[in-house]
């Protein structure tokens, strides 16, 4: 499925999470993510699930992308 | 990791440990606190000239190498830097401006309410406004742009100072200089300082434990995570001052303190605004230096040269209070903090259809 991406590698928290908050407010069916740190990966999956979202994590090397996608 | 539970323990082994570290010698409510550890650490290395606080604390010693051990084994260490690192020095010299305007980092502010200093009470009001104040700059699209991968051997450096420093503290080396009294006089046994060190930069790693972040988030984004870590602190600190007597309500007298509330509220509020343009507050910036953030590094260099000069141009307050030049300072920290904010906030955000980015699913 394509969907809207935010690239928000090499950026530090909260960073990554305020795009995805962004990202969400304009597209609230759902992005995916891209992000290279754990901590971020963590913030941006409870940010998501706390907000409803289904989140599903794929990670490729450094690289991690979040699919939050609307149940 | 990232439950709720384990940051709460993380945040009461912290305090209960912050208490002990009082019993076993420590000044009263610094059983840690960064900026003031870190800033006994440059003058025991004979980079600023107050007498009183001079000593190679080895919680720091022990929280770096705590944090570089925990991300290691967990494969979490990562050598990374480049995100506007001169910025990040000013903003943690900065930060160590206002913390020592206040007389202690986010954490000692904890733990001073914590043994019953109400003077601490200001400093968490103007902690929470400046952390609010640097939200606005974060909401508009302030950044400090991106972060890149570096030779690992780049990330090990600095928990290798920390070694250096170990050893040079254990062997006991005359080229230290460690105050006769005063504050820097009172410390804990080297061992269980670092001890105490190790396991909290550990336990922090795993957690992400941090001041800043507590208040940030539930402003930010309704989130009870980091702050449950914060009040767990304060709850463990307060039980445990309780229960060894340390705990004695009131402003006036209280343990490397004073009781002026204008200058308390503007101190935490320029250390709550400096920090949250950081990402996290001085403890977590231990923690990300020991994982191999090098931006983190340059933040503590920061603050080590912000605590030098606070001490060398008498900018630092002292239990009788603020001095005019620490005044000065904190009014000139919140000038460059705005424009810092100002000029590092990106106007345009792109999002693009995935297909543009490779990556492999």
């Amino acid at each position: 499925m394509k969907a809207n991406l935010v690239d928000a590698r090499g950026r530090s928290c909260p960073e990554p999470v305020l795009l995805t908050k962004k990202a969400l407010t304009l597209y609230k069916d759902g992005v995916d993510v891209l992000v290279d740190n754990i901590t971020a990966r963590e913030n941006i999956k409870r940010f998501a699930t706390n907000l409803g979202y289904k989140v599903n994590v794929k990670e490729n090397g450094q690289d991690i992308l979040i699919e939050i996608r609307k149940e | 990791m990232g439950s709720k539970k384990s940051i709460i323990i993380n945040g009461l082994i912290v305090g209960l440990l912050s208490v002990l570290l009082v019993k076993y010698g420590n000044p009263v409510n610094m059983g840690i606190c960064i900026a003031c550890f870190i800033r006994d650490t440059v003058g025991g290395l004979g980079l600023h000239r107050a007498e009183v606080v001079k000593y190679v604390r080895p919680e720091i010693i022990g929280i770096v190498l705590g944090a570089f051990l925990m991300s290691y084994g967990k494969k979490e260490f990562q050598s990374r830097g480049g995100s506007s690192p001169l910025t990040r020095f000013v903003l943690g010299f900065i930060v160590m401006v206002g913390a020592l305007m206040f007389l202690g980092c986010p954490l000692r502010m904890v733990l001073r309410l914590a043994g019953g200093d109400l003077n601490a009470l200001f400093g968490i009001i103007g902690f929470a406004a400046g952390i609010g104040l640097g939200i606005i700059f974060l909401n508009k699209g302030f950044t400090l742009k991106r972060t890149y991968n570096l030779n690992k051997v780049e990330g090990f450096i600095f928990p290798v100072i920390n070694i250096v420093l170990l050893v040079l503290l254990i062997s006991g080396s005359a080229v230290l200089i460690f105050s006769q009294k005063g504050p820097g006089s009172q410390h804990a046994p080297i061992l269980l300082a670092l001890v105490v060190g190790l396991i909290v930069g550990a336990y922090a790693q795993r957690t992400r434990l941090c001041m800043v972040g507590g208040i940030r988030d539930l402003i930010l984004f309704k989130d009870w995570y980091l702050i449950s870590g914060f009040l767990a602190i304060f709850v463990a600190a307060l039980l445990g001052n309780i229960a060894f007597g340390f705990f004695k309500l009131g402003f006036v007298g209280q343990p490397v303190a004073h009781t002026d509330g204008l200058w308390n509220f503007l101190g935490m509020a320029l250390a709550g605004f400096g920090s949250v343009l950081l990402g996290g507050c001085p403890m977590r910036q231990i923690i990300l230096a020991g994982e191999g953030n090098i931006d983190s590094v340059i933040t503590i260099l920061g603050m080590a040269v912000g605590a030098a000069f606070a001490h060398n141009f008498k900018l630092a307050s002292s239990a009788q209070g603020p001095t005019v030049n620490g005044k000065i300072a904190v009014i000139i920290g919140f000038i460059v903090v705005a424009l810092i904010g100002y000029f590092n906030i990106e106007r345009s955000v792109d999002f693009k259809v995935k297909g543009d980015v490779n990556i492999e699913g």
